[in-house]
């Protein structure tokens, strides 16, 4: 059992499974086979494989096609690509149409890395999220993405996946149920509520450990899903806890932060911090170097939370 | 050959296109907006692939071995909607609710709303993509339905249409047949003068396309260029069909002014009047 493997080998894994399991599978990627790690499934299906060549939008559009004929496509690039590049694809060929295509993004958020700002996407959550009909699913961890992914078949519509590139820690216990739109409470607390997505809930847990040998209870959620919301889970814990801190590798406007504040504004307004990328681009640095210079780590949740108790109490 | 019409074909097709031709300026000033140029314009290719072309079923819209059509130039759907409903995939009367709140014929083709419709469309370069997801999947499927598909000379400028160009020829996609309305109008004047596309054919050519150049209103020359394209085995086929914006109303051929704008009572009477007259018939 490995206890460190990034989303993106789990996406490629579980892909094949799938291919083996529902003939219905087909997979389109924009020349990133080997970074997607959709090109184990291209090696064992290579009919229903298409390379699309470096052409976002003409992939999008195709996998629509596909989806119109029955089929169920994956697209596959990286997250600045997927929804930046093809967004008014994804918009006009396949939300708009409610269409069953599968978008997995890979290389989200700055833990790209040594590539840079140019590829490192902060905003792809927000484009997909005002998409009406989009459903986005943003797994902690591998054993994570994988559910993720072949939960995504059983939803009727389409789905983005966001994936990244660096190996991760396995977070979420195995024998927690995964169902779409249901949050998951990692640990339980009354002092404080962290919201996490994606690569943050590792540093969420690591946040709540090092608080509670301080006596602070934090209650640590995972969304998993950022669309469909599981609007009741946060409204609950963020009545039962004295404030709210979000945690995502995105930036701090549109993504989980800026829909847990929309939710909480409207149903539940309590003090809250968002932990994000500061409306700013990314640049290129270890992935570790890129956490800490932005803001990203545990350290940073627990000074948000000693200053959100100090402004309330 | 196997392209011909016989004279009582021909005529019969020639009416069945005249009365689109009403339809599709009724719906269009009953709504008080649309576009009847580039409606008219395709009224020619959209009669002979949906009465002699194409497989289909209007009591089961969805029937999976159908012939596929994807109207790329989706400000053209009046022209669609027409002959849909003239199929009986859906009642005539909904021709009279085009463009208005609820309508199951919206103001750019929408798959989810109108029977008959094979994709949504409307955001221009989009339709030949999705055509050629379609005919891959008709591929994987072994199945023998086409694609049809047809795009604006103007829409041509976006560059998704020539990212769909290359993958349609990489993947050999002989089961698409798509033409090109080549009306040399777009919104703000002339193609020549806004994004000149020309040497057009050459272009498809050099992208590995079977390409044929015909008159856009010569149904004759539109079936055969179709007959002549199914026998592809292993391209996809682009037929550049030249047509006239605004075609079988003296006042709106060529005319740039008629691309987004519907006609007012009076002018929708004499269109219709010069339609009735037959001066359409037969070119």
């Amino acid at each position: 059992m490995v206890d460190e493997m990034a989303t993106r080998d789990a996406y490629g894994k579980a892909l094949v499974e799938l291919g083996r399991k529902d003939e219905r599978i087909v997979v389109l990627d924009a020349d990133l086979s080997g970074s997607t790690k959709t090109a184990a499934f291209a090696g064992e299906f290579p009919q229903r494989f298409f390379n699309m060549g470096i052409a976002e939008a003409d992939m999008m559009g195709t996998a629509a096609g596909l989806a119109a004929s029955g089929f169920i496509p994956f697209a596959s690039t990286f997250g600045v690509f997927a929804t930046g590049r093809a967004f008014d694809q994804v918009r006009n060929s396949i939300c708009y149409p409610r269409l069953n295509v599968k978008i997995a993004a890979t290389h989200t958020g700055i833990t790209v890395g040594e590539d840079g700002g140019s590829h490192q996407s902060v905003e792809d959550i927000a484009l997909m999220r005002v998409l009406p009909a989009m459903t986005i699913l943003s797994p902690a961890d591998s054993w994570q993405a994988e559910q993720a992914v072949k939960a995504a078949v059983e939803v009727d519509g389409p789905v983005y996946i966001r994936l990244g590139r660096p190996k991760v820690p396995l977070v979420i216990p195995q024998d927690m149920p995964f169902a779409v739109g249901k949050g998951q409470v990692l640990r339980e607390g009354t002092d404080i509520t962290i919201i996490a997505t994606g690569h943050m809930v590792h540093q969420a847990l690591k946040a709540a450990d090092k608080m509670a040998k301080e006596g602070l209870r934090a209650a640590v959620i995972n969304i998993h899903t950022i669309k469909p919301l599981d609007e009741e889970l946060i409204v609950f814990y963020a009545r039962q806890t004295k404030g709210v801190i979000t945690a995502e590798e995105h930036s701090i406007i549109g993504g989980l932060g800026g829909a847990v504040a929309e939710l909480l504004g409207e149903r539940c307004p309590v003090p809250m911090k968002r932990i994000g990328v500061r409306d700013s681009f990314g640049e290129s640095g270890k992935p570790a170097s890129l956490l800490q210079e932005y803001g990203l780590t545990a350290e940073h949740i627990i000074s948000a939370a000693r200053h959100l108790l100090r402004e309330t109490s | 050959m196997a392209g011909e019409l016989t004279a009582v074909e021909a005529g019969e097709l020639q009416q069945k296109a005249n009365q689109l031709r009403k339809d599709i300026l009724t719906m269009i000033a009953r709504a008080g907006s649309g576009h009847p140029g580039g409606s008219l314009s395709i009224v020619d290719i959209l009669a002979v692939l949906y009465y002699k072309v194409m497989r289909l079923r209007p009591q089961e819209p969805l029937w999976p071995e159908r012939d596929r059509f994807v109207l790329s130039k989706g400000h053209a759907c009046p022209a669609l909607y027409a002959v849909l409903a003239d199929k009986g995939f859906f009642p005539r009367e909904y021709l009279a609710r085009l463009r208005q709140l609820g309508s199951p014929l919206q103001g750019h083709p929408d798959m989810r709303k109108t029977p008959g419709v094979d994709f949504s469309t409307g955001s221009l370069g989009q339709g030949l993509s999705a055509a050629n997801g379609m005919a891959l999947a008709a591929r994987l499927q072994e199945a023998s339905w086409r694609v049809y598909v047809v795009l604006g000379d103007g829409e041509i400028q976006e560059g998704q249409v020539w990212e769909a160009a290359m993958s349609a020829a990489h993947y050999g996609l002989s089961n698409l047949i798509a033409f090109l309305d080549y009306n040399g109008l777009q919104i703000d004047g002339t193609v020549r003068e806004i994004m000149c596309p020309e040497p057009l054919a050459e272009k498809w050519r050099a992208f590995g396309w079977h390409v044929l150049e015909i008159d856009g209103h010569d149904h004759a020359a539109i079936l055969e260029a179709v007959r002549r394209s199914q026998l592809e085995n292993h391209r996809p086929s682009m037929i550049i069909a030249r047509t006239i914006k605004g075609k079988g109303v003296s006042f709106m051929e060529d005319q740039v002014s008629w691309h987004g704008k519907a006609p007012s009572e009076e002018l929708l009477q004499n269109a219709l009047r010069e339609l009735e007259g037959g001066r359409n018939n037969g070119r």
